[in-house]
């Protein structure tokens, strides 16, 4: 069946939301059990730690952050949305600024680290 | 655009959900909309074209179709305006079963429509006197803003969330829902929000906002919705405190 | 898939977490300058209650949180519903659950 074509910025902000979220959990479960090491073996965590100074994982990493601040910003709009008594011009403003911010502050922290 | 001369591919579904797209060569014209397209297969190509329409202005709400992909009132869109390399394709609209051919079945449509709390329940009787209501009144206004809906159900046809979920009730019945919880001479507001906080209420909805991108009368049900989740929100602390 | 009170559970861990997020962050841009030590970490969490509290209800709230999400996105993508999918997100939210407390227990628990 036709899926229609829907790439405007509300739906591209809810698959953002969606594949953060995703990737998020999946990656909970391997980051609980490597800081579990740190009472079990504390050696193995030390290893591990050393492996994630390699460029790649800490390339990784930044990728972590960044989707946990784009789900917390992205969730915090959906919120205001919901929940706050606005008009829903202000509404839209208050999503494009919260959009913006995300990309910028994204933008300076994987340029920073 | 082309002259009268010239022609455009329109592929159109035939048959049931297991059909498939048929092209006809129909003449291009200046000006003509989808609607008018659809028409002259019917009737020049094949009679037993099967689709929907009645007021062809815009008012009715009854020819809607996917249209390259996406829902459109087809009798109010311009075939300039989505003609791709000389190319259309017309579907029967998203998220319902099919009938036949650009016909889709509108049952589950309305019946969401009343399982949201669409049916309005008289506060007063024939026989008491009119109640007033101020025009510029928060609640009429918030109310107002949803009532032109047309009951098209392209935005039914543009939701995500409607594909994925089979018991949501979808943008258009809950903003019917967000109307009439507004509206003070409707009777059963506490029942709206019971009706919307189920399992396919109002709460499945992501904020996708196709509901409002796709609205032919440029309605906002996303903002609905998120009205509806407000009360309920605020219904449900008001019910934890006793 | 959401009714009233899973949506509520859903929002109001979200609104829990939003500062712990926040807070988690800024932990991190401090914490990896000079890079991570096993050691370091201990160090500033062993033994410490508020480190406890803030990981702590992170690691409920999360395990709430995502549990409610994947359900959502599990029965939006493979149709999943009724006892299945109840038994499949309380599964997820109690595995989240048990190895976050786990974590928490041994990177703030102990020591002293």
């Amino acid at each position: 069946m036709m899926r229609p074509a829907r790439a405007h910025p509300l739906w591209l902000a809810f698959v953002l939301h969606r594949v953060s979220g995703v990737a998020l959990a999946l990656f909970l479960p391997l980051h609980f059990y490597v800081l579990s090491l740190a009472l079990r073996a504390p050696e193995r965590l030390d290893n591990f730690l050393t492996f994630a100074e390699l460029p790649l994982v800490k390339f990784a990493e930044f990728g972590l952050v960044f989707l946990l601040a784009v789900h917390t910003a992205g969730g915090l709009r959906l919120m205001a949305m919901e929940w706050l008594p606005w008009s829903a011009p202000q509404k839209s403003l208050a999503a494009g600024a919260v959009g913006f911010a995300v990309l910028l502050s994204g933008t300076f922290f994987l340029q920073v680290i | 655009m082309d002259g009268q001369s010239q022609t455009m591919d329109v592929s159109v579904w035939r048959g049931g959900e297991d059909g498939d797209y048929q092209t006809y060569q129909v003449p291009a014209y200046e000006s003509q909309t989808i609607l008018d397209v659809v028409s002259w297969i019917q009737q020049y190509e094949d009679p037993t074209l099967t689709y929907r329409f009645a007021c062809r202005v815009g008012m009715c709400g009854s020819c809607a179709m996917m249209v390259n992909g996406e829902p459109r009132w087809t009798c109010r869109t311009h075939v300039r305006k989505v003609l791709t390399d000389g190319a259309i394709k017309v579907g029967p609209l998203r998220n319902l079963p099919v009938i036949k051919d650009l016909a889709a079945d509108m049952d589950p449509f309305f019946d969401k429509w009343v399982a949201a709390g669409g049916v309005h329940t008289p506060s007063a009787s024939r026989n008491e006197p009119i109640a007033p209501v101020d025009p510029d009144g928060d609640d009429r206004v918030t109310a107002s803003a949803g009532i032109e809906c047309i009951n098209c159900s392209v935005c039914y046809a543009a939701c995500d969330t409607v594909a994925g979920n089979d018991d949501y009730l979808g943008p258009a019945a809950l903003q019917r829902a967000w109307t009439l919880y507004n509206d003070t001479k409707h009777d059963n507001r506490a029942g709206i929000l019971d009706a919307v906080s189920g399992t396919g209420g109002c709460h499945n909805c992501h904020s996708m906002g196709s509901c409002t991108f796709y609205c032919p009368n440029e309605l906002d049900p996303m903002a609905a919705i998120a009205g509806l989740k407000r009360e309920t929100a605020r219904s449900f602390f008001r019910n934890r405190k006793g | 898939m959401l009714n009233l009170r899973l949506y509520m559970a859903q929002r109001i861990t979200a609104l829990i977490m939003a500062p712990l997020t926040l807070g988690h962050i800024a932990v991190m841009i401090y914490a990896v300058q000079g890079g991570l030590s096993t050691g370091e970490i201990l160090g500033r969490t062993q033994g410490s209650i508020f480190w406890f509290a803030f990981y702590g209800t992170f690691v409920l709230a999360v395990s709430v949180h995502a549990a409610i999400g994947l359900r959502v996105i599990i029965h939006e993508t493979f149709g999943m519903r009724g006892a299945a999918l109840t038994t499949l997100s309380w599964s997820i939210g109690l595995v989240l659950f048990a190895m976050g407390g786990r974590a928490v227990m041994a990177v703030t628990g102990g020591g002293v």
